[in-house]
This record gives structure tokens, sequence and C-alpha cells, in this order.
């Protein structure tokens, strides 16, 4: 059997309950697929478990159940194929920019000589436009340009998957578009597959070819994967002229707003293992999202499963 | 406005500065003032032999004053490596002694705390097991200490090292312990997601990070071994600063006593001046 790039099923937190209370459940039944070069945006509100899954997926956290398999090799602990860049930057203090990058560089390629590992690193710098700073602490930078250096270190490295967690949360709205120019820019070149956890609509329009959509937690599941099928490259100030734009902004934000905690998490599980529903909203059908839909898209997206299986590749 | 902080600045400096020197000028004139050798009679006669050894005995003796100080300070600083025998050394031999046993004590005790405190910061176990010994051991004098290890050490010389050691060793083992349980865990995952060893972490994210922490613990230990190096000579004997201003109390040479007292003084800010230093080479910006 043909696996995805990274393959995730029936994942589920749950953390012990007090005293003779049940287990809460932050999320269970999340199964999706990513295809390589893909990049992928994960949206639900705050406490619905994104950042589980996406620390999942980096190693630093673990499933209570579930599985994870990336090349046909189970994820089992943090690794140099997986980058993560953090909300919190997570530069280290003492360390300038360009020392930020080497530490990533060589701990990647142990066998490069100082020079080599100096040379990569300035590249990645000189990508998002730091050149100029690179010998200044992480302390004596702006907010953006420390999260462009935890970009430059992160993809420096050329991990086949990125984990962002909300990278550009704590930054403002014009310095956000900058970085995210540059992460567009930095992603076209060496196309890894990305991850991604976001807040903002519109900056997963602009940057995913997949949103995934997670309804409420506790009792999260991850109910539709929906795709953009925006040309790219996409730039911002062009795309909202696009006729599909609002019709997806608008089932986004819907989704959002009133769907995301509506939905009933027994009416998304079903036997076995199933992904999120697949959703175009720019095509007809979609408009009119839940009920007449989900029956066929159900029996679709019905996959056997065997746990044996996830481990050969 | 950077222009008129640093204007501010300067000038505060200069207005401290101006102030020190003159409260030192107010305390060593009143010093100086109050403290004469007094002279008997107003008629102006001469003293009598007897008169001139005691001093003027019908009055309390005075602290010798200022003036005899730096007269003894010069004497003292201008030929400070002079070997006159056992009793008679330069104040350098005898400051030289002392720094020696702080040293080698208090690096012993680096040795152990450091790695010891790495292993408690590190592991939740360890410091709940180590736990109740560390504060039951830390709160001893370390003075009392000396009896023991003069019985089972024999050698004064190794007695006085120990009780450096076992003084300086608990702020270093603390800090050190604090330091790396309290570094941020988003810099160990930084580490993990690089896929770097328990070793290289330990040594290019954790030591790193609690760096500024280690030293701090540092520094309070060199301050503690400098402070009971001098009463541990007092006990011992023989040689060092310690020793050097009890023999010279038991010389009733007051000169002498003030004087080394201030070379204590001025050691003990030169080491805390030379941790400071490498405190700030760690030191790193959030």
């Amino acid at each position: 059997m043909n696996h995805a790039f990274v393959e995730v099923q029936q994942a589920a937190k749950r953390f012990p309950g007090a005293k003779g209370e049940p287990d809460l459940t932050v999320f269970e039944n999340v199964s999706f697929q990513l295809k390589k070069g893909e990049f992928v945006c994960i949206i639900g509100h705050s406490g619905c478990g994104k950042s589980t899954i996406m620390n999942s997926l980096a190693g630093l956290d673990r499933f209570s159940d579930g599985a994870m398999v990336m090349e046909g090799k189970e994820i089992d602990g943090p690794g140099l194929e997986r980058g993560v860049v953090f909300q919190n930057y997570s530069l280290l203090p003492w360390l300038s920019a360009l020392e930020n990058v080497r530490f990533g560089v060589r701990a990647r390629w142990k066998d490069w000589d100082q020079a080599r590992v100096t040379e990569h690193s300035l590249e990645y710098l000189e990508m998002v436009g730091l050149k100029d700073v690179v010998d200044r602490k992480p302390a004596q930078l702006s907010g953006g340009m420390r999260q462009r250096v935890s970009i430059a270190r992160a993809f420096a490295t050329k991990p086949k998957l990125l984990l962002l967690d909300e990278p550009f949360g704590a930054l403002d709205a014009l310095t956000r578009g900058v970085i995210q120019d540059e992460l567009i820019k930095i992603w076209t070149r060496d196309r890894q597959t990305v991850f991604m956890i976001t807040h903002d609509v519109d900056e997963a329009i602009l940057l995913a070819d997949r949103i995934f959509l997670m309804t409420n937690g506790p009792e999260a599941r991850v109910a539709e994967a929906v795709e953009i099928d925006l040309p790219r490259p996409r730039h911002r100030a062009e795309i909202v002229k696009h006729p599909h734009f609002y019709k997806i902004r608008n089932y986004l934000v819907d989704f959002l707003v009133t769907r995301s905690a509506e939905m009933d998490p027994a009416d998304l599980d079903r036997k076995g293992l199933h992904y999120p529903r697949a959703v175009n909203p720019a095509s007809e059908d979609a408009t009119a999202p839940a009920t007449a839909s989900t029956k066929d898209a159900t029996d679709d997206k019905l996959v056997s499963f065997t746990p044996k299986e996830t481990r050969h590749g | 406005m950077d222009r008129t902080t640093t204007e501010w600045n300067f000038s505060l400096n200069v207005r401290a500065s101006v102030l020190a020197v003159v409260l030192l000028a107010i305390g060593l004139g009143l010093w100086e003032g109050l403290n004469q050798v007094p002279t008997l009679g107003g008629g102006g006669a001469e003293l009598s032999e007897y008169e001139k050894l005691m001093a003027g005995a019908d009055e309390t003796a005075k602290v010798p004053p200022p003036s005899e100080i730096l007269v003894r300070a010069w004497e003292e600083l201008s030929n400070p490596f002079y070997d006159a025998g056992p009793n008679d050394k330069g104040i350098g031999i005898q400051l030289g002694y002392s720094l020696y046993r702080v040293l080698t004590g208090y690096l012993l005790a680096a040795a152990i705390a450091i790695p010891l405190g790495f292993l408690i910061g590190m592991s939740p176990l360890m410091y709940k097991a180590l736990n109740p010994y560390i504060q039951v051991l830390r709160p001893i004098s370390p003075l009392a200490w000396m009896p023991l290890a003069l019985f089972i050490i024999q050698d004064s010389e190794a007695s006085a090292i120990f009780v450096i050691f076992i003084c300086s060793i608990w702020p270093m083992l603390l800090n050190t312990a604090f330091g790396v349980a309290g570094v941020r865990e988003d810099w160990v995952n930084v580490a993990r997601t690089h896929e770097l060893s328990p070793m290289k972490t330990a040594f290019k994210v954790i030591l790193p990070a609690a760096a500024p922490t280690i030293l701090t613990g540092m520094r309070i230990s060199i301050g503690i071994a400098w402070l009971v190096i001098v009463a541990a000579e007092m006990l011992v004997g023989g040689t060092g600063i310690g020793y050097y201003v009890w023999n010279e109390w038991n010389n009733l040479d007051l000169t002498s006593v003030i004087f080394s007292i201030l070379m204590i003084g001025v050691v003990g800010m030169l080491l805390d001046m030379s941790l400071s230093a490498v405190a700030r080479l760690v030191t790193y910006e959030e």
C-alpha cells in the first residue's frame, strides 16, 4: 500500500481527569495526510489541540493514541528531518543571528568545515533580508527580525517537513506581510513540505495549498480540508481580486464563527480510518456545506485500516 | 537625548567621586585629630623616659592615627616579599599564602559543585534525594569542621584548604542546580529538534544558558571563602593574612593590624571584581 509523505492516523490527546472524573479528551479521531511539497495550514480556535498536533509531529510531545508515519517510518522523538519554527522564536540569546543559524547548520551537516557552514548560513540569512545584522544578538533585533532568523535557521537545515507554530502571531500586520512574502520566496525555492498553525484566515489563504479546519475543543476533530486552488505565485495585493478568494474566505470565516462550535463530534466519527472531508468552496456544490454532500464524501474517504500497515515502508 | 543622558551620567560620576573624597577626608581628619598620642602637661615640660614609654598611661591607649598607618603601608608595600623568619614575613608573602589556600579550596569545590549541580538541576530524582543532606550540611559554620578536619587530615595546611572547600561548595552547588533547572524549555527543545547529543546539549545549550546563574554562585563563594580564610588562619597559624593579623595583635602592633585589615578588604574586592568581569563575559540579554 502506498503511503502519503506524512500520515497521521486516528490521533487523540487525553489528559487524566481529576479523581472520579472522566479523562479530558482534547481531540480524537484525527487522521490526515500531507503530500510531499505541500503547504498545509491548520486553523482552529484556541484549545482545540493544534499545538499538540504540531508538537507531536515535531517529536516534542506525544499523542495519547494513534500513529504518525513519515516516509514509511514512525515518528518517535524529535529529528533533523523535521524543522520547527516556534511562535516565540526560540533563538539562543547568547549567540548572534549568524551563530544561531550556524548552530542548526552545524548540527545538520557535521562534516562540513567552518567556512562552508558560515557560507551556507549567510545565504539563508540573506534570503530573509538580514545580511547587515548577522552579528547582532537576538536582544538587539526587532521581533520581526528575530522571527526571520528563526525561519532562516529552520530552512537552512533543509528539513523534509517544516513545522511552523503560529510564526507571525506576535508580529504587527505590516511586518507580518513582509515576512509572509519572504516565507513564500524561500518555500518556492526549496519546496519543502510545510505544516503551519495560524489564526489568520487571510494568511492561510495566501500561503496554503490546503487548510485543515478543526472544530472546537474539547473533543475536537479535524473536520474539513479546504483546497485553495488560487494560482501561484500569489501576491497579497492580487489574490483578493481573484473570483474565488471571497468564496474561500467567507467559507473559512463561516466555519470559524459558527460551524466550528456547532459541529457534533459524533457526526464526524465514522467507522474506521477516515480523513477530513475535502472541500472546495469555489466549486458550486460546496457553497452549501455540511448536510447533502457529507454522505457521499464519507463513503469516498473511508479507508480500510490495519495497524500493521503503518510500519512498513 | 543620548547626549543629555551621557552628560548627566558624567556629572553624576563626578559628583559621586567628589562626595566620596570629602567623606574620606572628614573621616580621616576626625580619626587623625582624635587619636594623637597625648603630650603631657600644659607647660610644655619634657616627658620623662617612663612617661614616653607609657605614652601617657593615665589616659586610655589610642588607636594609631591614619598618618601612621600610611607610613606603615608605605614601608610594607615597598618591600612586600621579604622573609625574615617565621614571625616576620612581608605582607605579599602572607597574602600569597592565603590566596593559594583560598584558590585551591575554591577550585576543588568548583570542580565538584558545578558537575554535581548540573546533575541535581537536570534530574528531579537526584534533587529530591540529595536535597535533605544539602540542607543539613549547608548551614554548618565552616570553622566547625576544623577540629574534625585536623583529626582526619592531620595537616593544618590541608585542613585550612578543606575548610575553604566546604564553605565555598554550597553557593556554587545550589546556584548551578538552580540555573540548570531553570533553563527555558524552548532552548532545550531547540537542542532536541536539532538532534544534539546529551553532552552537546549540556555544553552548547544548558551551560551557556545557566552560566550567569552559575557565575553568581561562584561570586558568592569566593566572597565567603575570603571571609573564612582569615578566621581559619587565625586558628591554624603559621602563615597567611589571618595569622598575620593575629600575630600583630599579639605584638600589640595596632598599626599593622589596621593596615592588614585594609589589605584584606582590597584583596577581597579584587577577587570579586575579577569574577564579576568573567560574569559580564557570559551574561546575555533575553
